[in-house]
């Protein structure tokens, strides 16, 4: 399986299992999600619509405002939040979030991790060691 | 990370509990983005609205302010970003009592902790701008923007928990825009068309922003002919962050690090180029527009209003009457001042509400819209169109002498 693990260059959190939810789109709490019924809101955000609850989010860039450092802990003190945030590019507000939250997020990667993980896919992210990575499980949940 | 013996102390707890998760939590950070140690920082600026806190974040507030006095002592002056309402007239604005309850409770955590409670955005053009080369801790993205660009500060985006962190532990780690390497441009901007309007620098900063697509950028704009306000680039920077969450740009010959093209510019270095012209900047407009030809409000806020933007409106108002909703959101600084000029006076006796201390994208905006039977929007502010599309707002973008026009004429916008 070593063609279905691909490394990150940082990581945080805990490992888990889930679905993948993929786009190639930016993420960003407060511009692209509503909280309350766990959907990314943002009518042009790729996934517009779906619900992230659970779910393992593998998207291009962290984008937007500082809101998230503080979103992230209120998500998950609800429960209605995703797995995990697979990432190309972080912000220093998606790391400050997941840090406060105690998140599970991976980024940085040698090709676009959004073309490499097929939406549907059951994933294992594992930021632990002292090489975070994402681990195609199976092609579909 | 590499500690100095003060950051070994608060490490260990010998400080209290407060520095201590603080400097766990920068050491998180850190290593995350790689940095080697930490940079002493002289301000911080925390954003903290209750929408984004949540009870659970107001619950965490009031733990960390129950600690005794000399367990959770801020180490540097702290200002905090708008608060999620104007008390005065969250009545009307048919904010929830729930929601009310959540900001008093935040701002008395908040005072227990000593942080001033300054409420404001623009604290850079009213409370003390940083110096150049002055490392700080700030949140809000256009604060940190412009911060760094225009004055020639060191930030990185510093969410609550951060700002607040380096608040309690007087430092901060040393990633990113604290780097001199990370301050030369990534990519650069052909500006073949300098706006004259609010909006105009709102959507050139937009586009930027989209063309340089995250944090890590850092564009320099040749061709801006002439020197820009501060309220220009504060309408540029804010737009720019907002739609790139970018945190640092240059304008060759005028801000302070890109005096000349070598200063941002390796030399030799081969990096993307992009041109804007005025035909983008109309484009990006009208994305907007599409079929709203009528508004249900009209609002300037994000980032709150200068003073100088006070008179303007209202001057565009004078003799006039207002019959959509207007409205107009500054800071607790500059709002006495508007009473006492006499600008919040004409801006209400054409209509118009005029609101400080709050933002309108962080005053639970939703919930305004759904209360309200709002929906249609315009507004001056690139940075607002952006956010309030993720809240179920269509938002159009137009001059701030078309969105008075707007809100004077039922809402129809004039084609």
């Amino acid at each position: 399986m070593s063609g279905g693990i691909f490394i990150a260059a940082a990581g945080m959190g805990r490992r888990v299992e889930g679905e993948a939810l993929v786009a190639r789109d930016g993420f960003s709490a407060r511009y692209d999600l509503d909280r309350t019924r766990g959907v990314f809101s943002r009518t042009d955000h790729k996934l517009a619509g779906q619900s992230y609850v659970g779910r393992v989010l593998v998207l291009d860039a962290a984008k937007g405002g500082v809101a998230t450092a503080w979103m992230l802990h209120e998500m998950k003190a609800r429960g209605v939040v995703p797995a995990a945030l697979v990432l190309n590019a972080v912000n220093p507000i998606m790391v400050q979030g997941a840090a406060h939250a105690g998140f599970t997020m991976i980024s940085g990667f040698d090709r676009d991790i959004t073309q490499a993980i097929p939406s549907g896919a059951w994933v294992e992210v594992d930021p632990s060691g002292d090489r975070p990575f994402i681990r195609l499980v199976r092609s579909s949940a | 990370m590499k500690l100095a013996d003060e950051e070994e102390a608060m490490r260990a707890g010998e400080c209290g509990p407060a520095a201590q998760w603080a400097i766990e939590h920068q050491i998180a950070v850190g290593r995350y983005l790689g940095a080697r140690d930490f940079v002493p920082v002289t301000q911080a600026h925390i954003m903290a609205d209750t929408e984004s806190l949540g009870p659970a974040g107001v619950e965490w507030l009031e733990r960390m302010a129950a600690l005794p006095p000399d367990q959770r002592r801020l180490r540097i002056p702290a200002i905090t970003d708008p608060r999620g309402t104007d008390f005065a007239a969250a009545h009307w604005l048919k904010q929830q009592t729930w929601m009310l309850d959540l900001e008093r409770r935040t701002i008395a955590a908040f005072e227990a902790l000593g942080v001033l409670m300054t409420n404001t955005c623009i604290n850079y053009q009213t409370i003390m701008p940083p110096v150049f080369g002055e490392h700080v801790a700030y949140g809000d993205t256009g604060v940190v923007i412009y911060s760094n660009s225009v004055c020639g500060a060191r930030s990185n985006f510093e969410g609550g928990p951060s700002a607040l962190s380096a608040a309690l532990t007087g430092c901060t780690p040393r990633y990113g825009y604290h780097l001199d390497e990370r301050r030369a441009a990534t990519l650069v901007v052909d500006v073949g068309f300098t706006p004259r309007a609010l909006n105009e620098w709102g959507a050139l900063g937009a586009i930027v922003g989209r063309l340089a697509g995250d944090y890590w950028q850092v564009p320099a704009l040749f061709g801006v002919d002439r020197v820009p306000s501060s309220d220009e680039m504060k309408h540029f920077g804010a737009a720019l962050a907002s739609y790139g969450s970018v945190a640092l740009f240059h304008m060759i010959g005028i801000t302070p690090e890109a005096r000349r093209v070598a200063d941002v510019v390796t030399t030799g270095a081969a990096l993307p180029r992009h041109a804007v012209g005025e035909a983008d900047i109309r484009a990006f407009a009208a994305s907007y527009a599409c079929d709203i030809d009528r508004v249900d409000l009209v609002v300037f806020s994000a980032p709150q209003l200068s003073l100088v933007e006070m008179a303007q409106v209202a001057g565009l108002l004078d003799g006039r009457r207002t019959t959509v909703p207007l409205l107009v959101v500054t800071s607790p600084q500059v709002k006495p001042d508007a009473d006492r000029i006499g600008l919040t006076a004409r801006i209400e006796a054409a209509g118009g509400s005029v609101l400080s201390g709050m933002c309108f994208y962080q005053s639970y905006a939703r919930e305004m819209a759904e209360a309200n039977g709002w929906q249609r929007l315009a507004t001056n502010s690139a940075k607002l169109v952006n956010i309030l599309g993720g809240y179920g707002y269509r938002p159009v973008l137009l001059s701030l002498e078309a969105c008075v026009d707007a809100a004077c004429r039922d809402g129809w916008i004039a084609q």
